[in-house]
């Protein structure tokens, strides 16, 4: 099982191809959120997520996209898919 | 309503030949061909294996796109179009606007195209087959609607005027400038870029391979094979790349000192209708003399006036008919022809960018008076040479001063453009 810190440091790369504001990128925390704190064009969102699921070698159903909206709730998915 | 002069105040070009305006420039005065022999092609089993693609390296494509931007894009006529429309904006010392600014709201774009990202269409349409729809991501809709150059033009610079591209086969360039010239006359704009942009590759270019309109004889000799108005002229090579014209108010244009190419004073659009001699391929020769004669009405000047025509003349047996159609409009022919030359020879036909990139070169030659050579038509075809003076056919360079020059193209749907270029005086 993947640790929330191994998952994060996967995370990382991912977020910072799509995020505008690279401070908020140093200091990611559990409930940075892609949109608000991260400046993630929506758009990009989907792409958010085909790249983690190359990473991860998982598959995201439509219904946990729709949550994927934070740091935590990525982790959450993620850890979830791998069980 | 006032109306208003409208003048050419910034350009920028991605061509076979040339990656920005001052090389455009010095290629088509030099009479250098961007013509090369493409193995993709013949690889593919194409009859024609030659053809004309910009060659623009990663760190030019960097320059006008960041690395998110260029993730999955798989577009040719986006990335050439916003290369020539910044180099464009940039030429006529207009501003990029920042992310928090206000829109410009007198300024907008039409860009045309003919396709957008082929390439990219296809990449996506073996996904949807494999059921993978999800991995499209999210730029497949930006690269493959027609108006993506448009809309991604606006965006870099932060355009505020109407934003679209038109989309007329072969004339879609010359119908772009003439478009953005009307909405700057009337008022509705103060400036626009006009400009056009194709694709490249066999994907754009097969369809013409099928119907056999490509040269096929000069797979061994790629340099010679666009050939227009050449007696041994059999088809046109295909090119691709992309023109941007700074269209903007006269008055506007001098408060800000800008450098004025040429004026435009006027144009016509027209069609056949497909009726007569018009087909879906073919001209109605009516309707390609009433476009030329229109647009100097249009312009309010006299055939004589005319000093050069950059002509459409693809390299096809219709060269010859488009000589006698100008012959027919102006009046005018043998010695008293006015010169004419033939961008196509040095680019092969880009298709929908080809009226842009010969716009650009047609108000070249009226600010710095050169006529660019004719390349490839020593055996001129003596159906031409009966209408016209060969000495009207420039071969090599000449440097004279030209006032006026018409610039006509002509596209698949019986569709027709002519604009009127004027040396810009008081």
């Amino acid at each position: 099982m993947m640790t929330q810190e191994e998952i994060i440091e996967k995370l990382k790369p991912i977020l910072a191809t799509y995020s505008k504001d690279k401070e908020a990128l140093e200091n990611l925390n559990m409930d940075s959120n892609f949109i608000k704190d991260l400046k993630v064009n929506s758009a990009n969102l989907v792409d958010i997520v085909l790249d983690v699921e190359e990473a991860f070698d998982i598959e995201i159903d439509n219904d946990s996209m729709e949550q994927m909206l934070t740091v935590g709730a990525a982790i959450k998915i993620v850890q979830s898919k791998l069980q | 309503m006032s109306q208003h002069r409208v003048v050419i105040t910034g350009m920028g070009v991605v061509a076979p030949n040339a990656n920005n305006l001052s090389d455009f420039e010095q290629a088509v005065k030099s009479g250098i061909s961007g013509i090369k022999y493409q193995p993709d092609l013949a690889a593919l089993g194409f009859s024609c294996c030659i053809g004309g693609k910009p060659e623009l390296g990663d760190a030019l494509i960097g320059t006008y796109f960041d690395a998110l931007e260029l993730r999955n894009f798989n577009n040719n006529s986006i990335i050439y179009g916003v290369i020539a429309g910044m180099q464009a904006w940039q030429d006529a010392g207009l501003t990029i606007l920042n992310a928090d600014d206000e829109p410009d709201w007198d300024s907008g774009t039409i860009f045309g195209n003919g396709s957008s990202g082929v390439e990219k269409f296809r990449e996506a349409i073996y996904k949807i087959d494999e059921g993978a729809t999800k991995k499209l991501g999210s730029t497949t809709v930006v690269q493959i609607m027609v108006s993506g150059i448009s809309a991604f033009l606006a965006g870099k610079i932060g355009l505020g005027n109407q934003v679209t591209t038109n989309s007329s086969a072969c004339t879609t360039g010359t119908e772009s400038l003439l478009m953005c010239y009307e909405r700057i006359k009337t008022g509705k704009a103060k400036r626009m870029l006009a400009g056009s942009t194709s694709d490249s590759g066999p994907y754009i270019w097969a369809g013409f391979d099928a119907m056999k309109v490509c040269n096929f004889k000069h797979n061994d000799h790629a340099e010679k094979g666009s050939r227009p108005m050449s007696a041994t002229a059999s088809g046109f090579v295909p090119g691709s790349g992309a023109g941007a014209l700074v269209l903007e108010n006269l008055e506007d244009a001098l408060k800000r000192g800008a450098n004025i190419y040429a004026e435009v004073i006027g144009g016509a659009i027209n069609a056949g209708g497909q009726r007569g001699s018009g087909t879906m391929t073919a001209p109605n020769s009516i309707a390609v003399q009433r476009c030329i004669t229109d647009a100097l009405k249009d312009a309010n000047i006299h055939a004589d006036e005319i000093d050069a025509i950059n002509g459409h003349l693809t390299a096809t047996t219709k060269d010859s008919l488009e000589i006698q159609n100008w012959a027919t409009a102006l009046q005018r022919n043998g010695n008293n022809f006015p010169y004419i030359n033939a961008l196509k020879s040095h680019v092969g036909h880009c298709l929908s960018a080809s009226g842009s990139i010969e716009c650009i070169a047609a108000a070249l030659q009226i600010k710095h008076n050169f006529l660019f050579p004719n390349l490839n038509c020593e055996d001129l075809h003596p159906d031409i040479a009966d209408i016209v003076s060969a000495d009207k056919i420039p071969q090599q360079l000449i440097e004279q001063e030209l006032n006026i020059i018409a610039k006509a193209s002509f596209g698949f749907g019986d569709v027709n453009a002519c604009a009127i270029l004027k040396k810009y005086k008081d």
